[in-house]
């Protein structure tokens, strides 16, 4: 299974802190964006924020990068630490 | 170089950070940098922090190597406090050693910089009347790309 995470604000709009889905074959973060865009209007709205970002398997990872069953990504707004 | 990085709910002593830096025999200076929690409004009741625990402490020990990689360091602590924090209470402190001040104080300015850009942090101030997001500033990016 890949599985999905979601932080603050992301996870507060969409309501959900993580996803498993089953991938077939290796996808794209993007392609997998669009997926989830698929769900609903709220899911689209969401994830259509232009300053999204996306790590895979806990580093920063570019839209172009593939992932498939047994990683984790992570999408998230800009972070606010320090 | 002895390197410390924590990602905790529990405060922090300055004075015991210093000790553990300025311990090392080729240290020459160390530098320190603390944030709290700030109020601008007068009715902050408290600032949330969240994060992705198996990320951050991965991004908080890339940092500090890119900051070896950049200068000469005897030792670097990082922690940052997640939770709910409340105003005046420290969030992060940022400590270098090294053989020249120089050194120290960029590489604490440096790691500084990209923790507030690149480490997976969320701030969330809570208020009496509901609670926001903070919103990442555009300053913060141009002072990480500064080093670049």
């Amino acid at each position: 299974m890949l599985t999905i995470k979601f932080f603050a604000v992301l996870r507060e709009r969409l309501a959900v802190d993580q996803l498993q889905l089953d991938i077939n074959k290796p996808i794209s973060v993007a392609k997998l964006l669009e997926q989830l865009k698929s769900r609903s209007d709220k899911w689209h709205r969401e994830l259509s924020r232009y300053d999204l970002l996306c790590a895979v398997n806990h580093e920063f990872a570019e839209p172009t990068q593939r992932v498939g069953n047994g990683d984790e990504v992570a999408l998230f707004p800009p972070v606010t630490g320090g | 170089m002895s390197v410390q990085v924590a990602v905790q709910t529990e405060d922090f002593d300055v004075a015991d950070c210093y000790k553990t830096l300025a311990k090392h025999a080729s240290c020459g200076a160390v530098a320190t940098f603390s944030g709290l929690v700030r109020d601008d409004t007068g009715d902050l009741q408290a600032l949330e922090l969240e994060h992705y625990p198996q990320m951050t402490e991965k991004a908080l020990q890339g940092i500090v190597a890119q900051a070896q990689q950049r200068w000469p360091l005897a030792a670097v602590t990082v922690i940052h406090r997640v939770g709910y924090l409340r105003v005046n209470e420290q969030i992060v402190f940022v400590g270098v050693a090294s053989g020249h001040r120089d050194a120290a104080f960029a590489a604490t300015s440096f790691i500084m910089d990209y923790l507030k850009t690149k480490a997976p942090f969320w701030k969330k101030e809570h208020y009496a009347e509901g609670s926001r997001w903070v919103a990442a500033k555009d300053s913060d990016t141009v002072a990480a790309n500064r080093w670049e």
